[in-house]
């Protein structure tokens, strides 16, 4: 700037009567700030492109595995087959092991007019209802005995392929043996809509179920209470540790080689790939402490290690952002310097500290690789009791589903994406709130 | 703040302890291993646990072969697998590996077939391949009038007249799967035979080992992917690019027929029944090995590979045949249950 006024002086001072104008290089700088700006506006649109572009594929896809297709049926809860030896009471082994199919075949049939002697045509209708209608049915009976011997009608789920295929997730113009639908069951289902027998309802499901094979029984339930489990363990074991550790570093700790070496050391452990945590923890949790495999427990216990940097550096930034001159009120008016850490400095630090905690734990949620090794990235159905059960977490169940051979899985896979996405909002929304809310500026 | 933080978290400990009470209570059957064999794991799992409501569901992890070798050889004990998923036979080096940890009984079951299938999107034009054209179209050299050359075909037409003319784009499995060696196995090798290629490396001046190494190189570039995701990975390939053709299992293209067409291998169309008859030339056994020691020891296990066993599991109206497992000859069916249950272990 300076060359160009001085350049600009001699010209144009004698000749102008008007009073000279320096050049400022004005037009020059004004431009530079246009194009940083452009610069800035081009890189947050290509973010925000590709977030839209994201959000659409998964929620175009994944919307309409909220919804699930349902057969209604007038099951008749024959005595012969539901308590063969007739004892009115039949306990649980007897119900276990009835023969539902059969029934959900029988009344599918004299639904649709069938003739029951059709024997392929049986089997062709028998088809539509999923496999789960043993689980569905013996539930309903167990809680009401009363119903044996009765027709009640019950919605029960459809096959996934008639799912896919209700929702046009299948190309059933193509010739009739390369589509798992053929004529006759589609003149079935056609049937059965306008008999208002099959509609597609809210599939509470895909929140309940533990997994499946058969994609239409396929829910979330089991991956939910696992990540849950692993959220609070981890939020248990590496806030009071992280917090602790930083406090001392910040506030008690000498400045010395050793410190930095540790601060060095947090630093590095941060960027830290998350499959070596998996390694450590199967190390030390498996085989040294003898924990048992596949269980939350164990994936808290990793997933804790994982986060425990992002809240050491979270909190000691938390920390140093609270001035000085409040310690020293505090030591000056005859605290100690504990009584100066945990009555002032901690609880104005406390926002910075909760929303380092809750971003740690958004990602540790959304974490799959270290589970891999500690035997989490498994087929779970049975709900976990404890979380030292085998149990799976949210981006598990993801992977699992999005490498499943069944149409039904893709849109699976990305209504859990929608579920993920929802959980994962929701806390870094709590913890922007929680800044807002009580953050103190000084 | 601390009030709503504490009554966010009697929630969140509400939610947990709201599961449901079928839960687990005995330590699970675990198994881990081969991504291919995983879905007949858990469709067998899930009708385990259905049936015999005394033991929990079998927990199934993926991770590979490989992989479930490495953690089925890990040692004896409640904490480590019970049975390990293969669709290869176990090597020799993962056999070391498990008698040096302690796993000295092991027993090898097998439980079906997987047929090995080229497929293309349904748009486009059909295939019908030998193993000769899969080699001349994939390998980096062939043998041109005696001559050792570097592949030199860029469409499936230069490769045989009567394929369509279309560049050649093949998707194939990466090495870290066992449908690879299949691949490599049944067409590469095949074909180089077959094509006289063998003969041609061999009289070029390489020993035997390096005419081997040569018959299964694949020419790479644009002409032949390795994939090393699953099918769904090759699938997501041919919806991009429709000239592409892809090596699937027999199950997921018959899960995927719609936007699939199988290509026939030297005239026959793989399906459950030629691959059942041995018509159909690229098919490879399934198995999963099993630790002897935790029989009798970890609940369930011995009902559980029975149950996998049984007719109404691995039989041919059973729901792995349903699912796309070719099943074995019925007097093979019956083998692999007598040898389970003789308790032969195989030798280390």
């Amino acid at each position: 700037m300076t060359d160009a006024t001085l350049r600009s002086l001699p010209t144009a001072a004698p000749t102008s009567a008007a009073p000279p104008r320096r050049d400022i290089g004005l037009k020059r700088r004004y431009g530079a700030e246009r194009r940083f700006k452009a610069y800035g506006i081009a890189a947050v649109g290509t973010g925000l492109f590709f977030l839209c572009w994201l959000l659409y594929t998964v929620i175009s896809q994944g919307y309409t595995a909220f919804w699930q297709t349902e057969i209604r049926l007038p099951i008749t809860f024959a005595a012969n087959i539901v308590d063969p030896r007739g004892t009115g009471n039949p306990d649980m082994a007897t119900l276990q092991r009835a023969n539902y199919p059969k029934l959900a075949q029988d009344a599918i049939v004299a639904k649709l007019g069938i003739d029951p002697a059709d024997r392929g045509a049986a089997r062709d209708a028998a088809a539509l209802v999923s496999a789960n209608v043993r689980a569905e049915l013996r539930d309903v009976v167990a809680s009401d005995l009363t119903l044996i011997g009765k027709t009640q009608e019950v919605w029960i789920l459809a096959n996934s392929v008639v799912d896919s295929g209700v929702k046009g997730q299948f190309d059933l113009s193509v010739e009739e043996s390369r589509r798992p639908l053929n004529d006759r069951q589609l003149g079935y289902i056609q049937q059965l809509e306008q008999d208002g027998a099959l509609e597609q309802r809210f599939n509470w499901g895909l929140f309940t179920f533990g997994n499946s094979s058969r994609a239409e029984a396929a829910g979330l339930g089991v991956a939910l209470i696992g990540s849950a489990w692993m959220m609070l363990i981890v939020l248990v074991v590496s806030l009071p540790i992280g917090v602790a550790a930083s406090i001392y570093l910040e506030e008690f700790a000498p400045k010395n080689k050793f410190t930095d070496f540790i601060e060095v050391n947090i630093n590095n452990l941060a960027a830290v790939p998350s499959i070596v945590y998996g390694l450590l923890g199967l190390a030390v949790f498996i085989n040294y402490m003898s924990l048992p495999r596949s269980s939350a427990l164990v994936g808290g216990l990793v997933l804790s290690l994982m986060t425990l940097p992002t809240i050491i550096i979270a909190t000691r930034a938390a920390l140093k952002a609270v001035p000085p001159s409040i310690r020293a009120a505090a030591l000056g008016l005859g605290a100690s310097k504990n009584q100066m850490v945990f009555h002032h400095v901690l609880p104005l630090a406390m926002p910075g500290i909760l929303t380092g905690t809750i971003i740690g734990l958004a990602h540790a949620l959304g974490e799959t690789a270290p589970l891999l090794l500690i035997g989490m990235v498994a087929f779970v159905a049975d709900y976990p009791a404890t979380p030292l059960d085998a149990s799976t977490a949210l981006p598990v169940q993801i992977y699992m589903w999005a490498n499943e051979a069944e149409r039904a899985f893709v849109e699976r896979s990305s209504g859990a994406i929608i579920v993920l996405l929802i959980f994962l909002a929701l806390m870094n929304f709590f913890a922007i709130i929680l800044r807002r809310r009580f953050e103190r500026r000084w | 703040m601390t009030k709503s933080l504490l009554a966010g978290l009697a929630l969140g400990t509400a939610f947990i302890l709201s599961a449901p009470a079928y839960a687990q209570t005995a330590e699970p059957i675990q198994i881990a291993g081969s991504s291919t064999v995983l879905p007949y794991a858990n469709i067998v799992a899930e009708n385990f646990g259905e049936v015999y409501p005394d033991f929990p569901t079998p927990i199934v992890e993926s991770g590979g072969t490989g992989g479930g070798f490495t953690q089925f050889c890990q040692g004896v004990g409640s904490n480590t697998i019970d049975i390990a998923n293969a669709s290869r036979p176990i090597s020799a080096n993962e056999k070391k590996a498990c008698a040096t940890a302690g796993v000295t009984d092991i027993q090898e079951v097998k439980f079906g077939y997987d047929g090995i299938v080229f497929a293309s999107a349904a748009s486009g034009p059909d295939f019908a391949l030998t193993p000769e054209q899969v080699f001349k179209a994939m390998a980096a050299k062939i043998v041109v009038d005696g001559k050792v050359v570097d592949n030199p075909n860029t469409t499936w037409k230069q490769v045989d007249a009567s394929l369509p003319d279309q560049p050649i784009q093949a998707f194939i499995p990466a090495e870290n799967h066992g449908t690879r060696e299949v691949f490599e196995v049944k067409l590469l090798e095949a074909g180089c035979e077959a094509s006289g290629a063998l003969e041609g490396f061999k009289a070029s001046g390489m020993d035997e080992d390096a005419a081997d190494d040569a018959c299964i190189q694949v020419r790479g570039g644009n002409f032949t992917t390795d994939i090393a995701g699953d099918y769904t990975e090759t699938l997501a390939r041919i919806s991009a690019s429709p000239q592409g053709i892809g090596v699937f299992g027999l199950a997921f293209y018959e899960q995927n027929q719609d936007k699939l067409k199988v290509a026939t291998i030297s005239g026959v169309t793989p399906s459950v029944e030629t691959v059942a008859s041995g018509e159909y030339p690229v098919s490879r056994p399934l198995f999963f090995y099993v630790k002897k020691a935790h029989i009798g020891v970890v609940p369930g296990l011995a009902e559980f590979v029975s149950f996998f066993l049984d007719e109404q599991m691995i039989g041919p109206d059973g729901p792995l045949a349903a699912y796309g497992l070719v099943p074995a000859p019925d007097a093979e069916r019956e083998e692999f249950r007598k040898s389970f249950e003789a308790g032969t272990t195989i030798g280390l």
